[in-house]
């Protein structure tokens, strides 16, 4: 199994979340994050004072699929997310050991 | 304005009552238009630095404050007397021009209020709470009190010996509250982080609603000085919308050519600007000069606002960049733009008045000025001395909402799905069930 984590503008949420459906994934958590690339944030200016700000606003998610599903789930999520601009995010995906369904107690692959 | 018992005028007197509403809803406004312009952590502590000065200065102004501003002259034009202490001698039959001298008395202590309140803004995020509660009563009765006298009261030396114009309290209102706003961020230093975090305005639509609420307030301020409702009354406030409109124009203007945005912060506060400009000199030049003064406000203000960080003092909200330079800009063009047909003679150097006018304006905003800096710092640096003027360092860390008032202003939730983890797990008890616990 893997843990797939994407960093997406948040304005993209809907699209990704929209594109997980329709390839078969039912579930995903998402959280609001911030953070900075290459961009490096914006300015903004009160009575002429500026203020850099390094942290943009940003929706991180997470998904957990069987290692079969991973590739097409990472695709999914890049196509969803990408605006062609700069700031669009990054997807990482790693091992995970074990999934636990809280409610039944099903283990592995049968509680995704 | 007339002194002479004329007997009451019922139109004169429900302007004025409605005139007086307008200027005490100023301060709640102001209170949101600073609130919004500090940071999360210490909104609650702004807004209730306005607020506890409606309370503070009634008490003083009613004992001892309006009596010492408008009672019968006694040391050369310097201060009044204190025949009217506590209010005595004056009942609902006593007579002010044509309105009761209750009313008046109380339209001016509205003035009273929110100049003390208007000072706050220098120390946002950092003034002990105690030592502002001290400081706010022993202000007004030694700074607001005898500028008042010298400007409006019977035998004050600025109207009556130097012959200075001030229709609506650019002495009192907009240069004393400035100058003792500098004097006061002097005395308590910066703010931690001072240029180097950034202390952004955290609700700026709360900066503009309690701008609206200032410049809908600001026609009782203006229009209200009359004392009548009369023609004077409808010049002023004309002058009045005017003005802030110019104001509002000129800092965004200087705002797009400067920074290459237009922003809501600089609207605000250039509407306040012109309106502050406005203040002295509302009754006495016409539409044109109001336009210009406005206009003039906006645009100087603007560049003002970042004379604190040259400088060095934290002057957090810009009392001075706003009030003490937009009072001064106001007060000096009257000198320029004055018009017989609003002061009933007198004219400024643009009417053919010659500069003798600009130079009585001049002398009254460096005099005025001076005695509020210097009368407002010692104060400052007394009590300070005495009970400590600046907050723990932790407790302006934290945010003085919490560790002053054990409150905070907003619940942020996450996702915007309600409390974060941890909060819901407060149980909320009755006063009494808190008091029986402490004493077990």
């Amino acid at each position: 199994m893997k843990l797939i984590t994407a960093i997406i503008k948040p304005y993209r949420l809907d699209e990704v979340k929209t594109a997980l459906q329709e390839i078969g994934v039912h579930g995903l958590t998402a959280t609001e994050a911030s953070g900075y690339g290459r961009q490096r944030g914006h300015t903004e200016v009160y009575r002429g004072a500026e203020y850099q700000v390094d942290l943009v606003p940003k929706v991180r998610i997470e998904v957990v699929v069987d290692d079969a599903d991973a590739d097409p789930v990472i695709d999914a999520i890049v196509k969803a997310a990408r605006t062609g601009k700069i700031g669009d995010g990054k997807v990482w995906a790693l091992p995970v050991e074990t999934v636990v369904r809280v409610r039944t107690g099903e283990r592995g692959p049968d509680a995704l | 304005m007339s002194l002479a018992a004329q007997g009451i005028d019922t139109g004169d007197t429900a302007w004025l009552l409605a005139a007086t509403a307008l200027v005490l809803l100023m301060t709640p406004g102001l209170a949101l238009f600073y609130g919004g312009m500090v940071r999360t952590k210490s909104v609650l502590n702004m807004l209730m630095m306005s607020f506890v000065s409606i309370a503070l200065v009634t008490v003083v102004w009613l004992a001892a404050g309006y009596s010492l501003a408008f009672g019968d002259d006694t040391f050369g034009g310097l201060i009044g007397d204190l025949k009217h202490a506590g209010m005595s001698g004056l009942g609902p039959d006593s007579v002010h021009g044509t309105v009761p001298t209750l009313l008046f008395a109380t339209f001016q202590l509205t003035f009273a209020i929110i100049t003390a309140a208007l000072i706050s803004g220098a120390i946002a995020d950092r003034a002990k709470f105690g030592a502002w509660l001290v400081f706010v009563p022993v202000w007004a009765l030694l700074v607001y009190v005898p500028v008042a006298h010298w400007v409006w009261g019977p035998g004050g030396w600025v109207l009556n010996k130097l012959g200075a114009l001030d229709f609506a309290g650019g002495l009192p209102v907009e240069i004393t509250s400035g100058a003792s706003g500098l004097a006061l961020a002097l005395v308590l230093g910066p703010r931690l982080g001072f240029k180097k975090d950034a202390m952004r305005p955290h609700n700026l639509p709360m900066v503009v609603l309690g701008a609206g609420l200032l410049w809908f307030g600001w026609f009782g301020f203006n229009a209200g000085s009359a004392l009548g409702a009369n023609g004077l009354a409808a010049a002023a406030f004309l002058n009045t919308l005017a003005a802030g409109c110019t104001g509002l124009l000129g800092w965004l203007f200087v705002e797009q050519k400067r920074d290459g945005h237009p922003t809501t912060l600089g609207a605000a506060s250039g509407a306040v600007a012109g309106l502050v400009a406005i203040t002295p000199s509302c009754g006495s030049v016409s539409l044109l000069g109001a336009l210009v003064v406005g206009l003039a406000a906006g645009v100087v203000c603007s560049y003002a606002v970042g004379w604190k960080f040259k400088l060095n003092y934290d002057d957090s909200l810009d009392v001075v960049g706003v009030h003490l330079v937009g009072g001064v800009i106001g007060t000096l063009l009257i000198g320029v733009f004055a018009v017989k047909e609003m002061t009933g003679g007198t004219e400024g150097l643009l009417y053919g008045g010659g500069l003798a006018q600009l130079g009585k304006q001049l002398v009254a905003v460096v005099a005025v000025g001076a005695y509020a800096f210097l009368v407002t710092y010692g104060i400052g640096k007394l009590i300070d001395k005495v009970l400590g003027f600046r907050a723990d360092e932790e407790h302006e860390h934290t945010g003085l909402d919490l560790t002053v008032h054990a409150e905070t202003a907003y619940d942020h939730g996450v996702l915007g799905h309600g409390a974060p983890v941890g909060a819901s797990s407060v149980i909320p008890s009755a006063p009494s069930d808190q008091k029986a616990k402490t004493q077990a």
